[in-house]
Formats: structure tokens, sequence, C-alpha cells
């Protein structure tokens, strides 16, 4: 029995960070099972052989660089392949990946080719192994038990564990050749771009006041845009605001969007979904305005008002002004 | 080009949700329930590409109690042209809720096998359960290539191409033949609401019914479902919007020192 982690790289740029999260999931899941962690780098083989011997004074059995020309650009077929072999091959009982786009677009295809299921989005793991999943947008937690004998695939949420609490020590570096042939690729990627320069760039902002759902209307913006004056800070909104093109998508923090670390953070009608947390529970203080007592938001607020948005908001613009 | 959609019938987003008594699913008895919101992009997408095409057909699948029947109508009345229900039971091990992701896809590839659609359209995840997995299984077990997190589709002599939304605001095409399966990301679309001609004319449209297949033994099994615990300890504030204003004031001037 052993536990595989799935790393991520970005096409031969680099490491997608949240993989050391993933790795230090791995780790410990392996710590309270009794048994070893070994890691995947999944790619052209010249561009992750640095990345696999980096990997190399981790706390880990095996390293796999799992390398093919047709795995120099991401697509499912190509990755569902590989990995299919590569579990094949070495046997983990567990599988854990970063909950990525990438993760989300084959993971649960290659789940399927073992006739399991991925437990997905994982916000934390208990003795047992019991993986905690969130449902109705955070409302709810689920307890997850991986049933009969096969492989086991977890993906973990950003955030859930510590990339710095990745243990040190050595291991051993063996290359893993798939077999892959061009005409099972399906899919033809392009290159990655980028809309319109970005003109907004929240990241930077000290102050940011952000609106969501609870606003309701279009037309009721302007109490929270004037709020956001009297702070001199800038506005952003969650997603459902900027689908219906109330604010421009450059504004929305979440996984789809920026990810901001401000000092303050105040959130207006917003529930907050998993998707918008993870773009800023970085914030230093978050002050949290909802109708719903039981909106997730007020799990990670710092300062929470349980009421009516349209009657505080205005208040506090105006005992802003003084 | 004939589209199928698969649809999932959720609790509503405000609704007020509680834990059934068996500690494992949600108490159905006081929810309301309408579309998974990415599943209403995933169909508006596809009520797009046939008005682009100015022919075809949209056929609305979706895997769920009676219940269930009340969003099928509202697809139809958006302008779906006909709708398979496969029936599941209210509750019990035959329940939707008790079959795994892997379990529902078996029952939504049975039915589109039986359609063989051009392009299947589903959203990214749902609002329920946010596994974000049912397209990606559906299309393994149909044996046809996808693509997640689609924001625009457009026709291409071979097939389609479509864009997908990355991490942190980036993007990237995808080109693949049919038939293929997308999960439709919200945003890509501005949704319609139904006209009272559309929910005139869907009293005619058909719904074909069909009975769910046995179900198999989850193998992500739920042990538990409860409200998460706080860990944070958060100060909430009480008192009139005047009180609770001056209080946040104080705050912003003497705690978070942005004032």
């Amino acid at each position: 029995m052993s536990v595989l982690v799935v790393m991520e790289q970005k096409s031969g740029s680099g490491w997608n960070r949240m993989s050391f999260e993933a790795l230090a999931a791995g780790q410990k899941l392996a710590a309270d099972l009794g048994v070893t962690c070994s890691a995947a780098v999944v790619g052209a083989a010249e561009s992750i052989a640095p990345l696999a011997q980096e990997l190399g004074d981790k706390k880990l059995e095996t390293v796999w660089a799992a390398g093919h020309t047709l795995l120099t650009q991401y697509t499912a077929d190509a990755w569902c392949a590989a990995l299919e072999q590569l579990i094949a091959e070495a046997k983990p009982q567990y599988v854990v990946f970063p909950h990525t786009y990438q993760v989300r677009d084959f993971a649960p295809a290659l789940a399927t080719r073992f006739k399991q299921v991925l437990i997905s989005d994982v916000t934390a793991v208990h003795d047992g192994p019991v993986f905690v999943r969130q449902w109705m947008q955070g409302k709810l937690n689920a307890d997850y038990r991986h049933a009969g004998e096969g492989v086991c695939l977890v993906s973990v949420q950003a955030g859930t564990f510590r990339a710095d609490t990745v243990e040190s020590g050595s291991a051993q570096v063996k290359e893993f050749a798939p077999q892959i042939d061009a005409a099972q690729i399906r899919t033809t990627p392009g290159e990655p771009f980028r809309e319109a320069a970005q003109t907004v760039d929240l990241t930077a902002a000290p102050v940011i006041v952000s609106v969501g759902r609870g606003i309701g209307e279009q037309e009721n913006l302007g109490i929270v845009e004037e709020l956001a004056q009297a702070l001199g800070a800038e506005i952003a909104a969650s997603r459902p605001i900027c689908d219906n093109g109330w604010l421009p998508m450059e504004r929305q923090v979440g996984s789809s969007g920026q990810t901001v670390a401000p000092k303050l953070y105040l959130a207006v009608g917003i529930s907050g979904a998993i998707q918008h947390l993870v773009g800023m529970k970085g914030a230093k203080t978050v002050i949290a305005i909802n109708k719903d007592p039981d909106a997730p938001i007020f799990e990670i607020a710092d300062i929470g008002v349980v009421g009516d948005l349209f009657e505080i908001v205005p208040a506090l613009t105006k005992a802003i002004k003084g | 080009m004939k589209i199928l959609v698969a649809i999932k019938q959720v609790p509503e987003r405000d609704a007020q949700v509680r834990v059934a008594a068996d500690g494992r699913s949600i108490d159905e008895g006081d929810a309301a329930w309408t579309i998974n919101e990415p599943d209403a992009y995933a169909l508006e997408e596809a009520l797009q590409l046939k008005e682009r095409e100015g022919s075809g057909e949209v056929i609305v699948l979706c895997a769920g109690p009676e219940r269930a029947a009340s969003t099928i109508r509202e697809a139809l009345a958006k302008g779906a042209d006909r709708a398979i229900h496969i029936v599941t039971a209210e509750e019990g091990a035959e329940s939707l809720a008790a079959r795994d992701t892997l379990g529902v896809a078996a029952l939504l590839a049975e039915a589109a096998k039986a359609e063989s659609p051009d392009l299947i359209l589903t959203g990214l995840q749902s609002d329920d359960l946010g596994a974000g997995q049912t397209g990606v299984v559906l299309a393994e077990l149909l044996g046809v290539p996808h693509a997640t997190l689609i924001m625009q589709v457009e026709r291409t002599a071979s097939g389609i191409k479509v864009k997908r939304e990355l991490e942190d605001g980036w993007f990237q095409h995808v080109e693949m033949p049919l038939p293929a399966l997308l999960t439709i990301q919200s945003g890509g679309n501005r949704l319609r609401y139904a006209t009272l001609m559309g929910i005139k004319k869907a009293r005619s449209k058909e719904t074909q019914t069909v009975e769910a297949g046995a179900a198999t033994a989850a193998v992500a099994e739920i042990v538990k479902v409860y409200p998460p615990e706080r860990v944070k300890r958060t100060e909430m504030l009480t008192g009139s919007a005047d009180e609770i204003a001056a209080k946040i004031v104080e705050k912003l001037k003497f705690e978070v020192k942005v004032l």
C-alpha cells in the first residue's frame, strides 16, 4: 500500500504551486496510514527532468518522471493514458491531486477507467481516512470514505494543506515511459491567452469592497460604489455579478478571477462559496454583511453583521464620511 | 446539430438546508427546487447554437425523482424541443442521492447512447454537491472527447472550437471532432427567461419518461453530513443600522487602521 501524489507543472514553465499543498497532503496521509509516499511529474521528458530532480530532497519513496513528447502540452487524453499506466505500475492505494482546473478536466475520466469516483475538492482529511467535502456551496460538510478495494483518487482544495509543511528527506527518481499513440489524442489545444490587457490590479489594493448576489439588481450597485468611494477602496465582486455583466470580469475575485490579500476586505451580500473564498482568504481583516446567518462567509470573517445590506451599507457610508 | 443538454434539479440557493434524519443527505421536505445554474448556462449555449445554425434539435436530459418534472418543463418553456426524464426513486438505495457520480453518469450514458447526439452539454458542476465530474465521466463512458469550463462554442469544418477558461484570467482554445461533450462555465452568455409563448408551447412538447436502472453500490461512500464548525471566532455586531455603522467605523479607525 502507498500514496502517490500527482504534481502539476505548466508546460515546462515550472510548478503549479498548489502541487506542494497536495504533496503535503499526500505525505500526511501516508504517515497516518503508515505507508510510503511517492510523487509523479507528467510532461515532456526534457522539461520535467529538472522538476523531478528538484523533488529528490523530499521525503518520498520514488519520484516518477512520466515523460513523452505527446505530453508536451496538456490534453485530457494523453494525461489519462500516461497516469492510467503509471497507476498500474506503481499500484498506489491513494492518488492525491491538487484541485486545479487541469485536474478537474481529466481526473474524473481517469477515475472512471478504474471504475472509481474522484473524491474532489477535499477541504480536510481525518483519520480513517475520511475526506471532507463541501455541499450546498459551503453550507454543509460531507464526510466521504472510499468503499471497496480499488485505487482511491482524491483532489485537495487550495489552502487546505500548507506547502511549507512538505517534509524533506530523499527520494529516488525513476523515469517512466508511458505508451501513448497520437491517434489516442482527440483534442487539439491552443496556446493559453489573456483577454485585453487587464487594467485593474486588485492584488495591490489595500482596501477592497466586494459585492455579491445579495445586491439583487444592477441598479442597486450604487450604494456599494458610494461605500467604496468613501473608503478609498477598489470595488470587486463575486462571479455571479460579473457573469451578469454588472461589473467587468476583471473585478472578479476568486478561483477564476484575481487572488487578493488586502488589509481590509469588506464583503457585501457575498455568501462565500469556496471558489470565492480561495481568492480572498488571505485578507488581513474580513468584514462580512449578509442577511443569511448561515452564510459560509461568516466562517472566515473577523467581523460579521447579519442584516439588511440596503440599510447597513448606506448607514456605514454616512458614518465614514462623518 | 442534435444537442443533448444534461440538467439537474437542485435546492434553491437561498433555501434553508437541513440534514435529513439519516444524517447522510439533505432533508428534501421543505426545500424549494430549481435548475442547477451552470446547467442553465449549458441550456442557453445549446439554444444559441441551434439559433445560429438555423436548424437542429435541443433535447433536455434529466435524472431525478418526479419533482424534477417542474425543472424539465421550465427548460422546455425556454426553448428546448423535447425532454427525457430518467425517473429515480424518491428516497432509499435507488434514489438519485444514493448514487455516486459514476452511478448517475451511467444512467445518463444509457439514455444518451439511444439518442446518439452530435454534442452533449452540461454545467461544469452542481450547486448542491459540487463534485464537478458528471460531464467528464459521462464523456468517458460514451467514449467521446470532452473539454471542461467552456465559455464559447463555435462550429468548424471538422467539428468544434471552444474557449476554455483556465485559472487566473487565462483562456485557451481547444478544437475537437464531434460527437463531443462540453461542461459549460457560467457567464459565457446571458440567460434567457421563459416567455409566455414559450410556456404555452412547452405544454405540447414531448417528455419521454424512462425508469432508472438499478443502482450499484457507491464507491465514494457518504459517512456523515453536518453543518461546518466555525473555525474562526467572528465578532458579530448587532444593533440598529446606525449603531452597527458606528461600531464598524470604530474598528476601521482603531483596529484595522484604514481610516
